[in-house]
């Protein structure tokens, strides 16, 4: 039988106790209604929606932290640096068993939460330090002048920001944005650690089960593939789409 | 409900337990720092060289280990690396440090690809007069990379370079799913020994963020005066 032909079997056999022919629940085909690869794609499909949920949960944070560090007010500024740094200098995996272990002990109400939820808010948390940073590179890109001549013809400052700065920031940092839409989907794969049945996941306990490590691991590792590409893809047309007449390459 | 005692994590459990985790991340670092630069240097130097064949391998070898999750490759590396290879390079330490070497090669070759794209970067940004230049002097193209080009892209480069570094720092917690012994699981070890798995997480945040952040701060010290330098 070859490798595939194997995979796509549905497993009970895989899962199946030699001794007394009890089938482990536990097991990923246990159930018995679902083939190896169906298995896979509903991991894929949990890495896509852990990835996508933070990806939104980073961008509104994110641009909220990225233009807050660029006020003239010292303390909102000092509160974004901070935030920042905290999210940036603790390693993803910490950040994820914090949020899964340490959070629900704190409130006690949030222990029945699933841990795809505590993925998506430790996720997004993290990658919003980094689009902020680049927020505000985008920002600090835009010479001063503009900033108070939006002041001067007597726009408030949220009129500046909404209308004049934000507009070409935005548009300055959409490629860096792609690249950190990527770095989050292969992010996400730490999930793996608190539980959520993503690809990672998958791959290594669909491994243990069938002994076919290599299968499962290539597998997971297309898929990772064909939605890094993706993403670039659909970033390449946001980006064209968004173009501004006579700035930054556009028509 | 927390338990916020740390009394438990006193200096006799910090330096059974503790450290050696701490010293494994560190050196996990720096062998993966110096070697992923120096095989990402030679990756840059394909990439830019005239050969067509030389330039696609070193790009698929690049875009490949960049659109991978690091876990991924993790596990890739810990599945494809023969058992008899370990005792090959290290004997006995090895038989019983697999997790621990097999994290050392996968970082090497994985921050490779990074690193040479830093790398290729700062050699863009030497400027072609200084190639000719060397050319013209009767320079070989080993001598001008060696003694012109690679010089001045690593110094241009300096502050990426280790901000990459710091980076890899955090992912060597990583090394949690093959089970081997670094910083973290020096820590997670302590909570279970001690029953205080969740609680035991807060000084392990503490302790990255100090050893991140102040690294950062130093970069960036670095960076400023690397400008006024030029």
């Amino acid at each position: 039988m070859s490798a595939w032909e194997q995979v796509q079997q549905s497993a009970t056999v895989m899962c199946k106790s030699t001794v007394d022919e009890t089938v482990y629940s536990s097991c990923f085909a246990g159930k018995g209604d679902q083939t190896y690869l169906q298995w896979l794609l509903h991991a894929w499909g949990w890495t896509l929606t852990v990835a996508l949920v933070a990806l939104a949960i980073a961008l509104v944070l994110g641009l909220v932290i990225g233009v807050m560090r660029t006020l003239p007010n010292k303390a909102v500024v000092a509160f974004g640096e901070a935030w920042t740094e905290f999210f940036r200098n603790i390693p993803i995996l910490i950040q994820l068993l914090i949020w899964y272990h340490l959070v629900p002990d704190i409130f006690p109400s949030l222990k029945a939460v699933p841990p795809v939820v505590m993925a998506c808010i430790g996720l997004g948390l993290f990658t919003s330090a980094r689009v902020g940073q680049q927020v505000k590179a985008g920002i600090s890109t835009i010479p001063k002048g503009q900033r108070y001549a939006g002041l001067a013809m007597g726009l408030t400052l949220s009129q500046t920001y909404r209308y004049v700065l934000l507009p070409v920031a935005l548009r300055v940092v959409l490629p860096t944005l792609t690249s950190e839409s990527m770095n989050i989907i292969k992010n996400s794969s730490v999930a793996y650690a608190i539980g959520v049945v993503e690809m990672i996941s998958f791959a290594t306990q669909a491994g243990e089960e069938t002994s076919l490590h290599g299968t499962m691991y290539l597998g997971a590792t297309v898929l990772y593939f064909i939605s890094a590409f993706a993403i670039n893809r659909l970033a390449a047309v946001v980006e064209k789409r968004t173009k501004l007449a006579g700035a930054l390459g556009g028509k | 409900m927390l338990n916020l005692d740390f009394s438990f994590l006193n200096w006799a459990v910090i330096k059974s337990n503790i450290v050696p985790g701490l010293l494994y991340s560190l050196q996990l670092t720096l062998v993966t720092m110096v070697g992923g630069i120096i095989l990402g240097t030679l990756v840059a130097l394909m990439r830019l060289s005239s050969k067509p064949w030389l330039q696609r391998a070193a790009a698929v070898y690049v875009d490949t280990l960049r659109s991978i999750p690091l876990l991924m490759v993790i596990l890739w590396f810990y599945l494809l690396i023969p058992t008899g290879f370990y005792a090959a390079i290290a004997g006995s330490y090895g038989v019983d440090h697999r997790p621990e070497l097999a994290a050392v090669i996968t970082f090497t070759f994985f921050e490779a690809a990074y690193y040479a794209e830093i790398m290729r970067a700062g050699i863009q940004s030497v400027p072609r007069g200084q190639v000719y230049a060397g050319y013209a002097v009767g320079m070989t193209y080993a001598q001008c990379m060696r003694l012109v080009v690679l010089p001045q892209a690593f110094r241009n480069m300096l502050p990426v370079l280790l901000t990459q570094t710091i980076v890899l720092f955090q992912d060597t917690s990583l090394v949690y799913a093959i089970g081997a012994y670094d910083f973290l699981k020096g820590f997670l070890t302590v909570g279970q020994i001690y029953n205080r798995p969740d609680e035991v997480l807060l000084p392990a945040a503490a302790c990255y963020f100090v050893i991140s952040f102040s690294l950062s701060m130093l970069v960036r010290r670095l960076q400023s005066r690397i400008q006024i330098i030029r």
